[in-house]
């Protein structure tokens, strides 16, 4: 994970804080006495093929107006949970309750539910407009009602004078967009979202997030996206479920799961990270002295639980390792107590915004920096086999007993 | 690179004329014979129509032809029914049981002798004490061209994407109106060519229609073979001709209905 996602990430936590603006009305409210409840309920959710369990009782709930991202690696069970959502599988164990109602047995069509399929399905028979219009069809939408709602999709997803293409004739964005219209125009509850944005090139996925945001944002509806790519999922999500092995590691907001992981895999599988290996020693005032093996005690903020193990793991973000010469004027005496550790420069990559380093310690365990390149002139570069002091502030470390 | 391409290109056009040659001289030949004004096959006397007016005059003749464009459109018609739904059946189904041996045994009258085929028929005819004539054959040539269909069919449904119709599931449709909608649209051009292809497989039968028919009912190519074994006539010529003519454009028709799979048709959907 790169210092930019993660900038990108926090100013879309900050755009979604603004109340959306109401282009089109969402469908039906859910009766009041449901206002407190989240509108979907995934409770201890189980499905097993064969021997696998893909998706092993999990539970979730997403709020009313979210944008949800299932993160994880591929065969981690998001795809088959999505699915379930959608009515294409049935939960062997669990219910998932929508709204108060347990729909997990209920048929795809009978759910106010719609899905986004990653290789988007459209129907290569029909023309653009009849593709949108399918699912008003099937819902004996009245044929005038069915014309606006179609012309007002057309618009909300900029495909005018498309309409009476077929899908074979348009570029993979159009097609792209075409699903996304096709699968909101009966205005579901909630949108289900497979991959949907895994088959287009680099910079159209990146307009493409940002266009995804501000529709959710503007109809106010509820988004459950599927990913496996995480600058994606942070970009777009409000909050993000992290997946493994069919079990939920984590749920939290982009900052929070990137900051503050729960776990060293969720810590490995989110961006980069340090992870070094040590014993608690004493600690005063939030802090921990861990021993570490490879570089000496490190003083790191106490998590806000307790720690209950010998052995830790703390993690530390390669921005957050910073280098110098001769490292920061030290405050011993102070509040101010800093990480200090030496080692020489071993690889430099230049990635344009930033430059990521790796430095061997003395102990000679590896540490990753990187650091952003604030000036157009090399001032702070360093160059391999330089002797450099790395440092960071025990806020800056992570707590980890798993 | 252009000189490479034009000399493999002369002996390119060499096999080809050979190939085509050797495949469509006799009926070329035949053709040619069929306007033939000389009673006698092999010797040419000029061009006339006077066999072509001979067949329309020979009832016998036109009861045959009849019966087996009958017996043609009936038993594609069958099979067309019957092999689209076991195609549909082994593609689209739930796994059951013994599903590979099932679909193996579908396939089975593809490579089966027709002379097997046609015995076993006769005896199951028999043994059932069923009146051989119009629907025995019909029967028979269903089972002969049901594989086919379904293989057509099985390709065509197999290369469609499963998500169209869990698509048109999650918009509304329920799993049979989804295939209504969805598939089936997609799939007419295979179904139609397979259509086709039963009907001409049943139309130029011989072995099996000759072990499945009765008395008074023969088909076509039974009436010809037995024309042309008291000596052949060039009113044979032109029947056959005609039939050259008539499956040469089921098959056209039959290619184009394939080719539609990818370039589809204007909303074809009974939505």
């Amino acid at each position: 994970m790169t210092e930019d996602a993660a900038n990108t990430a926090t100013e879309a936590d900050s755009a979604k804080a603004e109340p959306p603006a109401d282009a089109i009305p969402a469908k039906a409210e859910l009766p009041i006495a449901a206002f407190d409840m989240p509108l979907l309920r995934i409770d201890g959710v189980a499905k097993r093929f064969g021997a696998v369990r893909a998706v092993d009782r999990l539970s979730l709930d997403i709020r009313r107006g979210e944008f949800f991202a299932l993160l994880g690696p591929s065969g981690c069970g998001k795809t088959t949970l999505l699915r379930m959502l959608a009515g294409f599988e049935t939960p062997d164990e669990g219910a998932i309750l929508l709204g108060g109602d347990d729909i997990a047995q209920v048929l795809p069509h009978q759910r106010p539910v719609n899905m986004m399929f990653q290789n988007y399905a459209l129907f290569p028979h029909l023309s653009v407009r009849d593709n949108i219009a399918f699912g008003l069809k099937r819902a004996r939408m009245p044929r005038a009602e069915i014309a606006t709602r179609v012309a007002e999709m057309v618009a909300l997803v900029r495909l005018e004078g498309l309409e009476k293409r077929k899908p074979d004739q348009l570029s993979g964005g159009q097609r792209q967009r075409v699903a996304l219209a096709r699968s909101l125009a009966r205005r579901p509850e909630i949108l289900l979202l497979d991959e949907p944005l895994a088959a287009l090139d680099k910079k159209l996925r990146e307009s493409t997030q940002v266009e995804l945001m501000e529709l959710q944002r503007r109809l106010g509806m509820t988004f459950i996206i599927v990913t496996h790519d995480q600058e994606e999922a942070m970009t777009m999500a409000d909050r993000i479920g992290v997946m493994d092995q069919g079990r939920l590691e984590q749920v939290a907001t982009p900052r929070k799961l990137y900051e503050a992981p729960n776990s060293r895999w969720v810590a490995e599988f989110v961006g980069d990270i340090n992870m070094l290996e040590g014993e608690v020693g004493p600690g005063d005032a939030g802090r921990l002295a861990i021993a570490t093996k490879d570089a000496g005690t490190i003083v790191a903020a106490a998590p806000p639980d307790p720690v209950k193990q010998a052995l830790v793991f703390v993690a530390i973000r390669p921005e957050k390792v910073k280098l110098s010469r001769r490292g920061p004027a030290s405050d011993t005496a102070g509040t101010h107590t800093i990480n200090r550790l030496e080692g020489i420069v071993i690889e430099v990559s230049y990635l344009g915004g930033f430059t990521t380093y790796k430095v061997k310690l003395d102990s000679g365990a590896v540490l990753k920096s990187s650091m952003a390149n604030t000036a157009r002139l090399d001032v702070d570069a360093y160059s391999v086999t330089q002797r450099v002091v790395a440092w960071f502030t025990p806020d800056d470390c992570v707590v980890l007993e798993q | 690179m252009v000189s490479a391409t034009s000399k493999i290109s002369r002996f390119n056009v060499a096999s080809l004329a050979l190939g085509l040659g050797f495949l469509y001289l006799p009926i070329v030949i035949l053709v040619i014979y069929s306007f033939n004004a000389s009673r006698l096959v092999t010797v040419w006397g000029g061009w006339s129509l006077v066999w072509y007016r001979e067949f329309f005059h020979d009832e016998a003749m036109i009861e045959a032809a009849w019966m087996s464009f009958r017996v043609a459109a009936s038993s594609a018609t069958i099979a067309t029914l019957l092999g689209t739904l076991a195609a549909v059946a082994l593609s689209r189904g739930e796994r059951f049981k013994g599903r590979t041996l099932f679909s193996g045994m579908l396939y089975a009258p593809l490579v089966m002798p027709e002379v097997i085929t046609g015995l076993s028929l006769l005896l199951l005819f028999v043994a059932l004490d069923a009146e051989r004539g119009f629907w025995t054959v019909t029967i028979a040539h269903t089972t002969l061209t049901m594989c086919f269909v379904a293989v057509v069919v099985q390709s065509r449904l197999g290369s469609l994407d499963r998500s169209l119709e869990e698509a048109a599931m999650d918009l509304g449709c329920d799993p049979a109106r989804a295939f209504v909608a969805v598939t089936l649209p997609l799939i007419l051009p295979a179904i139609i060519a397979g259509w086709m292809l039963a009907f001409t497989l049943s139309l130029d039968d011989l072995v099996i229609a000759s072990f499945t028919t009765g008395p008074g009912s023969a088909t076509l190519p039974i009436r010809i073979y037995s024309e042309v074994r008291l000596g052949v006539k060039p009113e044979i010529n032109a029947i056959c001709t005609m039939v050259i003519g008539l499956i040469a454009v089921v098959i056209v028709v039959a290619s184009f209905a394939s080719k539609l799979s990818s370039a589809q048709g204007e909303s074809a959907a009974p939505l």
